[in-house]
């Protein structure tokens, strides 16, 4: 028993926590039920996501990329909340909490675990859920087409895992079950819903004055913006459509601040539980 | 040296004037406790006594508000102790694991955790007697069954010191006797076990010795025999005198200075104190050919027990 080995950073015990936690979600065909919501979705936006204009069928790859993003905005953030606000409030009301705790495995070890296996099965659902759709939809892309469907793809999965992170906040902050089911339905009401809409009333109340210079920056407060931002204003031909072009500074969109803007949203909230659960 | 209380020689668990309160209330109050190598020690007391917290604490997944805690000679929540973890053995009071595992997947789950040889874990089921039930889902497994399985992960790793919170609890009396046997092997290995349990006359035979909590603080503790003599109650006797001699028999036993008193059924009881148990005796020699029956019962632990923990709350409530 050599004293000093105490703070070794040890990834067996993360990948154990972590295969547990991915063993499950398969097992308990949470994975694959996702996997199919997704497929679903896509594949029906892709071939009836015109038909409020009169046509059914394949449209073009940047349009359903734009539906699919509206619909995924909702979908996904409720998806990761739902897989993670239990992570640890739930095991602590099992009464297992204190067990693993009491192994020789750190908390922070236990905590990466638990999210690299969630965000794992997660990633699993998302891939192979969009992935799915790309089969029959494949042969109607060209190349750039493509690029934009997978940009749609890997930014889904950045989002559900930047609210996984959340999720696993609330999950070490609760006191129970219930109470981190109810902070996960906020989160999802207030990043989903009010944000948006808060924003707005201040920009229409404010008359747009000043408002160019803040509020593009506002949208990168909020992941779901964020995606939101990453899938519709890259696309160039959808950006007019929305009248916001020539209201935008340069810049604020640059795919190194949508990303990394992306990224903070998926460390600090689970810095914060890292912290918090010390 | 007492036991219970730390000598020269190097303890297992040493607890020193160790103290926690959530908010204003105090659970578990100056707390010295040691224990030595092979040593199976009960740790009993009503519910809320502070047994659980002590063990959360001994642990590190509660810190100590007040007091020194050491196993294994490495301070709990100290830089060293998570290698010291690897010797330990833990069973929380309630749990329930994980339903969709199998009963062999979680152990080998909980085995990686403690760098313990997976391979070893269906062994470990058998000797648990779940071995025909390993593969099963833990969903499937009835109360008894998981609380087995939360002991066969308790011993994984073959750990050095066992923390049982009320580990037969659940347990038919065939599962109990199980459980303690794999106790007896584990104790002539050296292993320590501290076990709680509010079942008194079920650990009274099975433990080196007791240790009372009440109301967050140990009030008794050393082996059955001398928490017994040191509670001083007294046996009850019943004595069942022949028709023609009752009036004799409670005459004698009023001259020899016991207080019987007559039931319905003509036998007489009453009260014996440890120091009067001899003159008993020789009462009940004099009376022989006077007597059709009679039955002496002792003290339970449970007497014993209710008789300590009384004492040991007199202080708070002088306070």
């Amino acid at each position: 028993m050599s004293a000093g080995r105490g703070y070794d950073w040890q990834w067996r015990l993360v990948a154990a926590i972590a295969a547990k936690e991915w063993r499950d979600r398969l097992r308990n065909r949470w994975v694959l039920a996702v996997a199919l919501v997704f497929a679903a979705f896509a594949l029906l936006i892709a071939y009836f996501g015109g038909a409020q204009s009169g046509t059914i069928g394949l449209r073009s790859t940047a349009a359903t990329v734009a539906s699919l993003t509206s619909l995924a905005i909702y979908l996904v953030p409720l998806i990761a909340l739902l897989l993670g606000f239990d992570a640890v409030v739930g095991e602590r009301e099992r009464g297992v909490l204190d067990l693993l705790i009491s192994l020789p495995i750190r908390r922070a070890e236990l905590l990466v675990g638990k999210y690299l296996g969630l965000a794992a099965a997660l990633a699993l659902a998302t891939l192979v859920g969009f992935g799915t759709a790309l089969v029959p939809l494949a042969h109607a892309m060209d190349g750039a087409a493509m690029v934009l469907y997978l940009r749609f793809v890997g930014s889904a999965l950045l989002l559900g895992l930047a609210f996984l992170s959340m999720a696993v906040l609330v999950s070490t902050l609760a006191h129970d079950r219930a109470r981190a089911t109810g902070a996960a339905i906020a989160l999802w009401f207030g990043f989903v819903l009010v944000f948006d809409l808060s924003l707005l009333g201040i920009l229409v109340a404010s008359a747009g004055r000043y408002a160019s210079s803040w509020a593009p920056y506002a949208l990168l407060c909020n992941p779901a913006d964020v995606f939101r931002v990453i899938n519709v204003f890259g696309a160039d031909a959808l950006r007019s459509a929305f009248g916001l072009g020539t209201l935008l500074p340069q810049g604020w969109n640059a795919p190194a601040t949508l990303y990394g803007a992306m990224a903070a949203w998926i460390v600090a909230p689970l810095g914060l539980a890292l912290w918090r659960f010390r | 040296m007492q036991t219970g209380e730390c000598g020269l020689n190097a303890a297992v668990v040493e607890l020193a004037g160790v103290g926690k309160r959530y908010g204003a209330t105090a659970v578990v109050r100056n707390v010295d406790l040691c224990c030595g190598k092979g040593e199976v020690v009960g740790l009993v007391g009503h519910n809320g006594a502070g047994k659980s917290t002590l063990f959360k604490m001994m642990l590190g997944i509660v810190a100590a508000d007040e007091g020194e805690l050491r196993l294994f000679g490495e301070p709990v929540r100290g830089r060293g102790f998570r290698d010291v973890r690897r010797a330990i053995g833990y069973l929380p009071e309630s749990i329930a694991l994980y339903d969709n595992l199998s009963g062999l997947e979680t152990l080998q789950f909980f085995a990686r955790l403690k760098f313990a040889d997976p391979a070893g874990c269906a062994a470990l089921l058998d000797r648990v007697g779940l071995g025909h039930a390993m593969r099963r889902a833990v969903r499937e497994y009835s109360k008894g069954m998981r609380q087995r399985l939360g002991f066969a992960q308790a011993l994984l790793g073959a750990p050095r010191l066992l923390l049982l919170d009320e580990p037969t609890n659940g347990l038919d009396p065939q599962a109990i006797h199980a459980f303690y046997d794999v106790l007896d092997e584990l104790k002539r290995g050296g292993t320590t076990v501290i076990l709680s349990s509010h079942l008194l006359a079920e650990i009274q035979s099975r433990v080196d010795w007791l240790a009372i909590m009440a109301s967050g603080r140990l009030v008794a503790r050393g082996a059955v025999t001398s928490l017994t003599a040191t509670a001083d109650l007294p046996a009850l006797a019943w004595l069942l005198p022949r028709d023609d001699a009752q009036a004799r028999v409670f005459e004698a036993l009023s001259a020899a200075g016991f207080v019987p008193l007559r039931e319905d059924d003509g036998s007489l009881r009453f009260a014996v104190a440890p120091a009067r148990r001899i003159a008993l005796l020789r009462t009940l020699a004099w009376l022989a050919d006077a007597l059709i029956d009679y039955t002496l019962t002792e003290p339970t632990l449970e007497d014993v027990f209710l008789r300590h923990q009384r004492a040991g709350a007199l202080p708070e409530q002088r306070a």
